[in-house]
């Protein structure tokens, strides 16, 4: 419990010093009027804004209800589309989701087998490329990548669509792409381009992992007790290369979300991550202050999400840290 | 990575073990060797090399040789934007790897693309080394109060992804390629600084540090004679590692357009101006860039992963 508590409370403190953080940015070094009003306003508007949001108060003062504001969800109004931004991301959220999840999924579903397949078999030529190709996976830049798909499988095959997010269904009041077959074809690409890095790290974990636990000695007598080669995989390896996994993964969910902005911009996917990017070709101020307030507490929770899945697998953490 | 231990089986064609990789080599002149011999020791140390020579060569040397110069625009004629590679310039000469939307050689503005890339992703970087190590240094020397505040700081970084972070200084303080080298700074010291703090933690224990420290010598002295240079190896070792990162990360910022201008483009900014052709086919504007990108960052983080296994004493003996 006491340790549930200490998380809650370094997130709370990460998301103050990040509000603090954006004000500063808004409030100290810009000019606020300049970035929180309207430009094309009239002057009448403008003085009234001004008053309103209390930029004549002392600097804490405008802090404490910027603040007040952010927790009551109001984090400004968007400049072009004239609605609370706060409601804006939301609106945009499942898609990017939807995007990470897939991600996730495509990048377990590449790296494990291949990943378990290089440690075991260190020293075959499919392992060596298995591992040359995961260098790679780190080297290739995303968005190039991203850019290379939409070549070969929009342009050059005409396979898939080379973006947008194709036909949706509503399930459990959210828009989905997952349930239709013109949703898959269109989320396949954004989906495997944001996969790779991940694949990549899943593959060295999981390679890593399971020569480390061939070698140990729950394996040897698993294998002194006769059971077969499948289940000392199945039900010794791969458990104890599991654990990794999750904690890597966990801390890697907010790079996904953060690289969804580019993966997004790339292919047209309508998430949060273009949001942000139009927002900021059409300086949209109050929607990009929203979108990073709004990443920061995303991350802060997810971070937590992973800490608690992290203890619950591995009890010597849960031990430790009570 | 988690691969410090040591191999039982040394495998003799090591390229497949990149990150971690590194098999030890087996160390041949144990005592003459030469850091640069001992570097190409194995076939990974000899690509990293190699591959790393041909990237600096492109990036300091190609500009002097290549064909135009990219940034001047009267050396380019809009009637020769995108041309497919190959195709011959209105001034005479071949666009070997074609041309852009605005006429520029692409191999020519690689080369200085690739240039610009090195120089500010170089520069990013090494301001968060510097930054980093000094905060780091001091707060593992001084500890207290300063330690806990560095170390929070770092912590705060560390809980976002380097791409957020420079995404929204710049979102904040709009486009630019100094701005971006700042932003690679902020989003980097921390690794920096965690590892200069855990180096001085560990060497301020030490004889020598208590010696120094009998001697009188003032605070200043002592952290920069005696303790950065025997903190410097973990530095060095993330350093190529961080150089990498901040390559690709700038480029990703060029190609969303918050990098290089238009008319100085980075090799982000040239994929991201290919980009808008691609739908008709005209690939080589975003492919060959793309190219020479995924080479120098391959490059260095080879690079990279032969120092770490050189400089480390452990894989050194096994």
């Amino acid at each position: 419990m006491t340790f549930i508590l200490r998380r809650l409370l370094h997130g709370a403190w990460v998301l103050l010093a990040v509000s603090a953080l954006v004000f500063a940015a808004l409030y100290v070094v810009g000019n606020p009027v300049e970035l929180l009003v309207d430009p094309q306003a009239d002057p009448a508007d403008t003085a009234r804004t001004i008053a309103a949001l209390g930029l004549d108060q002392p600097l804490w003062c405008q802090y404490r209800t910027f603040l007040g504001n952010a927790a009551r969800g109001d984090l400004g109004t968007s400049f072009i589309h004239g609605v609370p931004a706060l409601s804006l991301i939301l609106e945009r959220l499942p898609a990017t989701l939807e995007l990470a999840a897939s991600a996730l999924f495509l990048a377990l579903l590449l790296g494990i087998p291949l990943g378990l397949w290089a440690g075991l078999r260190p020293t075959s030529l499919a392992s060596r490329l298995i591992g040359a190709a995961s260098t790679l996976g780190f080297a290739l830049p995303a968005f190039w990548v991203g850019l290379m798909l939409i070549l070969v499988f929009a342009v050059q095959l005409q396979w898939l669509p080379p973006g947008g997010r194709g036909e949706t269904r509503e399930v459990l009041g959210l828009s989905l792409s997952i349930f239709t077959l013109d949703g898959w074809r269109h989320l396949l690409l954004p989906a495997l381009n944001l996969a790779l890095y991940k694949a990549a790290l899943v593959v060295r974990l999981v390679r890593a992992g399971s020569r480390e636990a061939l070698a140990q000695d729950y394996v040897r007598f698993a294998r002194a007790k006769g059971l077969t080669e499948s289940r000392v995989v199945t039900g010794h390896v791969l458990p104890n290369t599991l654990i990794p996994v999750v904690t890597v993964l966990g801390m890697e969910l907010g790079a996904l979300i953060a690289f969804a902005v580019v993966t997004e911009t790339v292919f047209g996917w309508p998430g949060m991550g273009k949001l942000l990017m139009d927002a900021i070709n059409a300086l949209d101020r109050p929607v990009v202050v929203a979108y990073l307030l709004f990443a920061a507490a995303l991350f802060v929770v997810l971070n937590l999400l992973v800490e608690l899945l992290y203890g619950w697998l591995d009890p010597r953490v849960r031990e430790g840290r009570q | 990575m988690s691969e410090s231990r040591p191999d039982s089986t040394p495998t003799p064609t090591p390229i497949s073990t990149s990150a971690g990789g590194g098999v030890a080599a087996p160390c041949m002149s144990r005592f003459s060797s030469s850091f640069l011999a001992r570097f190409a020791a194995n076939p990974a140390g000899k690509l990293a090399l190699l591959l790393l020579a041909l990237t600096l060569l492109t990036a300091f040397a190609g500009p002097f040789l290549a064909p135009q110069d990219p940034y001047d625009p009267a050396a380019l004629d809009i009637l020769d934007a995108r041309l497919p590679p190959a195709s011959a310039a209105a001034a005479g000469g071949t666009y070997l790897l074609g041309s852009d939307e605005q006429g520029r050689d692409l191999l020519s503005a690689m080369v200085y693309g690739l240039r610009l890339s090195l120089l500010v992703a170089g520069a990013g970087t090494g301001l968060a080394c510097l930054l980093g190590a000094a905060l780091g240094l001091t707060a593992g020397y001084f500890g207290g109060r300063w330690e806990r505040l560095v170390l929070a700081l770092a912590d705060l970084q560390l809980s976002f992804p380097a791409l957020l972070i420079a995404l929204a200084l710049l979102a904040l303080s709009g486009p630019g390629l100094p701005k971006v080298a700042l932003a690679l700074a902020a989003s980097q010291w921390a690794y920096f600084a965690r590892s200069a703090r855990a180096a001085a933690l560990v060497e301020s224990g030490k004889d020598y540090m208590a010696a120094a420290r009998l001697q009188g010598l003032s605070h200043a002295r002592l952290l920069w004679r005696h303790l950065l240079p025997n903190c410097l190896p973990p530095l060095l070792v993330i350093l190529p590692l961080q150089l990498a990162a901040a390559i690709s990360l700038e480029a990703t910022l060029s190609f969303l357009g918050l990098g290089a201008p238009a008319t100085e483009p980075s090799l982000g900014r040239l994929i991201a101006n290919g980009f808008a052709y691609l739908l008709s086919g005209q690939y080589w504007i975003s492919l060959y860039p793309g190219l020479l990108l995924t080479l120098a960052v391959t490059a260095i983080t080879l690079a990279a992963d032969r120092l770490a296994a050189v400089l480390d004493p452990r894989r050194q003996e096994g």
